[in-house]
């Protein structure tokens, strides 16, 4: 058995399923600062909207770290995906005011709107739905965030409302 | 004329960008402004006059159209959105030190924040004053750390100046995990300066070179200002090298989190900014020691460091002389849940709970009954209305069996099953806890369990006496506080509502209606119509009946999804 925690070899960026070199300044800039690695994730998920696997490994060999501890670091942080999601990615928020003001009922709407669990994409590619912990919005709730914008005062009617305005919207 | 709209992350998600848009197209001069803390009464728009001040609340389009005429001298009915007199005096009755200029000024001006007599106080530390005088300063004020534990901050402040290292490191938590709290980002996103302006005093204090602010990245808002914020200090040579012509140079940079609510532990934090798991480390060594890179560092959360400015200004004694005997100053609560008037508030420590529910907050929303707050979040605890006119200070709150924490208040009222709120609140905890720890990995989700069990009508008699033991063993096993306080939110629930976990376990009943699994759903005949909505809605089968005829439901095959109680539109389906 070939083990990939071999760190001498040279990582290749060629055939990655992603082009690696639009996160190359990054890797560059924090090659040798120590504590980068969590910075370069997130400007890795910020170019890619996820993490594949083969990315993973490269960042791993030009960061001089192990795989393990990549993929450590990725999977105890929420913020990190290692799926794709859809077009719009829904932050449902699930804190305390939101679920006393009945955020298992606008998760329920968007479920049953969307036909898909959480962090699954929607037929349509256009949506993701993930349940987050707080954004911070408590005098709005039950509240969630879409494309950084954040809507407030939820009702199951409003929440399929504002899924078909961004709907018409992206396929526009 | 100086017209300002209330912009933070509450306020642009209720609608303040369009307003804002609205006004500055027609209307030179218009201002953005951070959280002023009625988050009830959002889009909110200021406009002063010398020293006349008219503030205008839930400002629809209309109310904008209405604004502008008003300005303009045109006849108008702005006066419709005028802010009640009972609100401005709520706002007015709150003494602010670490709110002072949220919602007051442009945050994003550092001119504004220097009229307000911004940076005085770290130019006086730093000009005027020896570390020594800073620390000691802060000793007198009393202030202790408000992000949860509650320790005396010149404590922690003298431990890093002890320490022997050239490089030493400021740190600023503002990892604002809590769910229901959100003062912190307020601060960032409305005062950035003044956390700017604490964390170079601390600075100075210790001897540190380099601040890093840790933000939770569900706060892009609070990054982008605070970012902007830090730049404008540098160009003002506030940050930098030689500062005041002192000798001292400093600078700060911001870090994003990546989400985990373990990363408020101050090891954990470290951890994460070192690029690791955010897993707590064995203390001692403290942070003050051995903190970032090994190096001596100091650890505070925003909140505390926004106090820090005002403190200097105007002395530690002035500060001392508010709140109680074991708790000065004041304290920011983030009111939210079931409450009338929910928004961030600033109380004097010392008020009691009935102060800030019903003086401030107006009391329980649709005029229910008040049945329990929650302070503290997943660390702290439910505090019951028997308990109302308890005061808020550290000690006292810690009595109740919550804690302080960093001012999360969630309310709740009769509609709200605490056994629920119990199962949440550990759900929380495990998908939260970091895994280092046997009894907090497992033994979370071993009390998570029979919680579920008892919502799911599967509880069995002697499930509390073992929820309490394993919280016991919980509290000892764990190293960081996480584990320590995640049985918390559990054991004061079985505390104060042990009659719940009875009804949920002997009798299978929910008496707030909250545990679906327990609920039986029928069919009111009086108002049922018989448009047979509910029995093509039912994913069951288990509704029948004819055309216009009362329906009926089989318990029997009833699966409790409540999809015939939200289609009827005659509210025929009885929820018990």
């Amino acid at each position: 058995m070939n083990c990939n925690c071999n760190a001498h070899q040279e990582p290749r960026s060629e055939n990655l399923s992603v082009d690696a070199g639009l996160i190359e300044q990054e890797l560059i800039k924090y090659a040798d600062i120590k504590g980068g690695l969590i910075t370069v994730l997130q400007k890795a998920q910020e170019t890619y909207g996820w993490l594949p696997s083969d990315l993973l490994e490269y960042i791993a060999g030009r960061m001089g770290v192990g795989l393990a501890k990549v993929i450590g670091v990725v999977t105890f942080y929420t913020q990190f995906r290692t799926k794709p999601v859809g077009k719009n990615l829904i932050l449902l928020c699930q804190g305390t005011a939101c679920h006393v003001n009945g955020s298992s009922d606008i998760e329920e709407a968007i479920r049953d709107y969307l036909e898909v669990e959480e962090g699954e994409i929607s037929e349509n590619g256009l949506f993701t739905y993930n349940n987050v912990a707080c954004l911070g919005c408590c005098s709005l709730s039950p509240a969630m965030m879409v494309g950084g914008k954040t809507y407030g005062n939820l009702t199951k009617e409003s929440t399929v409302k504002i899924l078909k305005e961004i709907e018409k919207e992206s396929s526009r | 004329m100086r017209i300002t709209v209330g912009m933070g992350s509450c306020g642009i998600a209720a609608g303040a960008s369009e307003i804002y848009k609205l006004l500055e197209e027609n209307e030179a001069g218009v201002k953005v402004t951070g959280c002023i803390g009625m988050c009830y009464l959002e889009p909110v728009v200021n406009i002063y006059n010398g020293a006349e001040e008219k503030v205008f609340v839930k400002v629809d389009k209309k109310g904008a159209e209405e604004i502008l005429k008003l300005i303009k001298g045109e006849e108008n009915s702005a006066d419709e959105y005028a802010a009640s007199r009972e609100d401005i005096e709520l706002l007015s009755a709150q003494p602010r030190i670490a709110l002072q200029n949220c919602g007051m000024i442009n945050p994003e001006s550092i001119d504004e924040y220097i009229e307000k007599d911004g940076y005085k106080a770290a130019r006086k530390c730093i000009n005027e004053m020896t570390p020594e005088d800073v620390i000691a300063e802060l000793k007198t004020s009393g202030l202790s750390g408000r992000g949860g534990a509650g320790f005396p901050t010149w404590f922690k402040w003298q431990a890093a100046r002890d320490s022997e290292g050239e490089q030493k490191y400021v740190i600023c938590n503002a990892d604002e995990g809590d769910p229901g709290a959100f003062m912190d980002r307020a601060v960032i996103e409305g005062d950035p300066h003044a956390l700017i302006e604490g964390i170079m005093i601390a600075a100075y204090a210790i001897g540190a070179g380099e601040g890093i602010v840790y933000v939770r990245a569900e706060y892009p808002l609070a990054i982008v200002r605070l970012e902007k914020a830090l730049e404008q200090a540098r160009e003002k040579g506030l940050l930098g090298e030689n500062i005041f012509d002192s000798g001292f140079s400093f600078d700060i940079r911001i870090k994003a989190g990546a989400g985990a609510f373990v990363c408020g532990e101050e090891t954990a934090l470290i951890a994460s900014l070192e690029g690791e798991r955010g897993m707590p480390r064995l203390k001692p060594p403290f942070p003050a020691q051995k903190g970032y890179w090994g190096k001596p560092s100091n650890i505070n959360n925003v909140e505390t460091y926004a106090n820090v400015p005002w403190i200097i200004r105007n002395g530690g004694a002035a500060f001392c002389a508010i709140g109680t005997e074991n708790s000065k100053g004041t304290k920011v609560f983030a009111l939210t849940g079931k409450i009338a008037k929910g928004g961030l508030v600033e109380v004097p420590m010392g008020k009691t709970i009935r102060d800030v529910v019903y003086g401030v907050g107006g009391g329980i929303k649709d005029g229910k009954a008040f049945k329990a707050v929650q302070v503290g979040g997943p660390s702290g605890g439910c505090i019951p209305a028997e308990l109302i006119d308890t005061v808020i200070d550290y000690r006292t709150l810690a009595e109740t069996g919550a804690i302080m924490g960093s001012g999360g208040m969630v309310v709740m009222d009769e509609t709200t099953c605490m056994v629920d709120m119990a199962r949440f609140f550990l759900d929380f905890t495990c998908k939260e806890s970091c895994g280092k720890c046997v009894h907090c990995r497992i033994g979370n989700v071993r009390m998570l369990e029979i919680l579920e069990r008892i919502c799911n009508g599967e509880g069995q008699s002697g499930d509390t006496q073992l929820l309490s033991e394993l919280a016991a063993q919980i509290k000892d096993g764990s190293l960081c506080a996480l584990g320590q306080t995640a049985p918390n939110p559990v054991l004061t629930a079985i505390r104060y509502f042990s009659n719940e976990f009875e009804d949920h376990i002997e009798h299978k009943k929910c008496t707030a209606c909250q545990c679906k699994p327990l609920l039986t759903y029928e069919v009111d005949n009086e108002k049922c119509t018989g448009c047979t909505l509910c029995a093509k809605k039912c994913p069951a089968d288990a509704i029948s009946g004819e055309l216009k005829k009362p329906h009926i439901i089989d318990n029997a095959k009833c699966i409790k999804c409540g999809k015939c109680a939200d289609a009827c539109r005659f509210r025929a389906i009885k929820v018990s």
